[in-house]
């Protein structure tokens, strides 16, 4: 059923995808009313936030969920810049357009979110470095300009300027250096930020090592991530993709995941907690569903050579480490945190709304990007 | 020396004179509120309401002394703590809390971006957040610090008619703590909260019953910011770590690939070409 074969006309004469974009214009349209209405009334207008439980859906997803899924820009780029598996070159510019469009949906998301985000540039002129929240503004403005960086060949080569992209090129190995450092940072310092709560974390999640556990997991996800979106957009623009490229991501999430699982678990075994795992009532299934359907299950998939054979089998193992990554992200960040006595939290329809108007403007961003600019079909470039 | 309030909760009447004159001094609106079956009004602190009383039915068991069981309907005066190492303070991304030499910890309103990483941050669950303003803020009990630097006692302290609130030198009130639990050991637990509590805090309190049934959380006796200290840290020696192990494989990776190639010139039947490495 693995068919690689070009059966589809070219991005060129492919017709515009006007019902899909008129969907996802609606859908940033509702978006955009209830931000002016959260701009002129308060986030209680839009929200369910209230100082029992002042982080709500737009952190533990937008932002949460949202760098950890980005990590497939970096993992990629040090595969290929640095670990100079060439193989995997044709899928380096779609990762990196997706960390650099995660990254803008991450800052659209604090736009809403932040209480005085016209202010957003405080955290440059007013420094506290004892904040783990500190390290997650600066790698999120940092990152977001390597990534741009990155990301700038593709609109360059389409306009063919030459000169810039010579000096793009010049710096591209310390720019992937710099995006790796800073992923590093960044994917760690958001377990860093949750440190900050020793006692409203449940211990099954709560660990001195959380930015090690948010870094593993965040290099598993990415592959998984690429060889989601990789699939959906063969499927959706039909270009040929070498089979042995998602194959070989399934091959490293074996071992990625394994290394993730063995931490998490020996952590727990160290502290003690390990018990915990069956007598926490609810928590004890929501980290049963987290790592056995997140981790264990989608490591044994990648590990079968038959799952690693099939096109379907590797999306469908991936969507499962991104979906456990997810669900991973909300225990941490919002179901296994308590809130103030009494509070009770659902995400208020509006909050969905915003959130999903920003997929909606990050699906469309994606889908123009990889239609009028050289993201998927690149020949002119290799790694130097 | 730093100031605080010694808050024994045996002389709290529940009358919540505090609670108004807190209002009063820092001209806080009143807000809507509704009846929940007790006393305690309003239900929650909020950006209005920075201190409340909060009221509790007590069931004691029987004494050793041969007391029967009891009954003890208790009240508690909660508002910000005004830690010795506030974790709102070291979590605010722009340095907007911060702990004065005097007690109080306080917040700086052309600072803050509103990011309520201090409200989640905090164990006492005191700072609140204007939910219904196009330009909020982050709003807390300041320790009136207004008045001290007038010479003043906080308005709550000034208002409190059975001097359950005491306001002076922490550690003088630490020693007063000691020596009224001291003097009557049946009415008081041994225990003064916020003495140790997370580091220490500016707001003492002595009380009869045991602190968690009166909703404080029980907490270790370090500071809460002691783990995402160390991580941060971590980060100077991460960035050096992890840029010198970047660039290092990338120079012994290319370096290979070079000396292959080169090998490859010279003898091509002697070398086998570096599998899946070529585009």
């Amino acid at each position: 059923m693995t068919t690689y074969v070009q059966t589809r006309p070219s991005r060129e004469m492919r017709p515009f995808p006007v019902r899909a974009v008129a969907i996802l214009l609606v859908l940033m349209a509702i978006g955009l009313v209830t931000a002016i209405v959260r701009y002129a009334n308060g986030i209680g207008a839009i929200s369910n936030l209230s100082d029992g439980r002042a982080w709500g859906l737009w952190i533990s997803f937008d932002l949460y969920c949202g760098v950890a899924l980005a990590a497939g820009g970096f993992t990629l780029a040090a595969t290929v810049y640095i670990f100079r598996r060439k193989k995997y070159y044709p899928i380096v510019r779609g990762a990196i357009l997706t960390a650099f469009l995660g990254y803008l949906m991450v800052i659209a998301a604090l736009l809403v979110d932040l209480g005085q985000p016209w202010r957003i540039w405080h955290m440059i002129i007013y420094w506290n470095p004892h904040s783990p929240l500190f390290e997650v503004g600066w790698c999120v403005l940092l990152y977001t300009l390597v990534l741009a960086l990155e990301f700038s060949p593709n609109v360059f080569e389409r306009f063919n300027m030459q000169v810039p992209l010579r000096w793009i090129r010049a710096i591209q190995i310390p720019l992937v250096i710099a995006g790796i450092v800073l992923s590093t940072l960044h994917q760690s310092s958001l377990g860093s930020v949750l440190l900050m709560m020793p006692d409203k974390i449940h211990p099954l999640w709560f660990t001195p090592i959380l930015p090690g556990l948010f870094f593993l997991s965040a290099i598993a996800v990415g592959p998984a991530m690429v060889i989601f979106e990789s699939y959906l957009s063969s499927k959706a623009f039909g270009h040929r993709l070498d089979p042995e490229i998602p194959a070989g991501l399934g091959r490293a999430l074996v071992w990625l995941l394994a290394l993730y699982l063995l931490v998490k678990l020996a952590d727990l075994l160290v502290a003690g907690e390990f018990g915990l795992i069956f007598s926490s009532a609810l928590f004890s299934v929501l980290f049963l569903v987290e790592v056995l359907g997140g981790v264990v299950a989608p490591l044994i998939l990648f590990a079968l050579p038959a799952v690693r054979a099939s096109e379907r089998g590797l999306f469908w193992s991936a969507v499962l480490v991104v979906l456990g990554l997810i669900l991973n992200r909300f225990n941490v960040s919002l179901l296994a945190l308590e809130g103030r006595p009494g509070v009770s939290y659902f995400p208020h329809p509006l909050e969905f709304a915003i959130s999903i108007a920003i997929v909606a403007a990050g699906v469309l961003a994606y889908v123009l990007a990889t239609r009028y600019l050289p993201v998927l079909q690149h020949e002119a470039e290799q790694p130097a | 020396m730093a100031k605080a309030m010694l808050i024994d909760l045996t002389r709290c009447i529940g009358c919540r004179a505090c609670q108004a004159a807190c209002k009063q001094w820092n001209d806080l609106p009143a807000e809507q509120t509704r009846n929940n079956g007790s006393y305690e009004n309003p239900p929650r602190r909020s950006a209005k309401t920075w201190t409340t009383v909060t009221f509790h039915e007590i069931t004691q068991p029987p004494s050793e002394a041969g007391e029967e069981e009891g009954f003890a309907w208790v009240f508690a005066k909660r508002q910000c703590m005004h830690c010795e190492h506030p974790a709102c303070a070291s979590a605010c991304i722009v340095g907007a809390l911060h702990k004065t030499p005097d007690g109080p910890v306080l917040y700086d309103d052309k600072k803050c971006m509103g990011c309520r990483y201090c409200m989640i941050a905090c164990p006492y669950g005191v700072p609140t957040f204007e939910w219904h303003k196009a330009v909020p803020y982050i709003r807390k009990c300041t320790m009136c610090a207004d008045r001290i630097a007038l010479g003043m006692e906080p308005a709550c302290a000034k208002a409190c008619p059975t001097d359950a609130i005491q306001f002076g030198e922490r550690e003088a009130l630490i020693v007063e703590g000691r020596k009224r639990i001291k003097a009557s050991p049946a009415k008081y637990v041994d225990h003064i909260y916020g003495e140790k509590e997370a580091g220490g805090a500016d707001m003492l309190y002595l009380s009869s019953v045991p602190f968690n049934e009166l909703g404080f959380p029980e907490l270790g006796e370090e500071r809460l910011d002691r783990y995402a200290g160390l991580a941060m840290l971590a980060v100077p020696p991460a960035i050096v770590g992890v840029t010198a192990l970047m660039a290092g494989t990338y120079w012994i990776i290319k370096r290979r690939e070079q000396m292959m190639a080169q090998a490859a010139a010279e003898g091509p039947e002697a070398v086998e070409s570096p599998e899946e490495e070529v585009a």
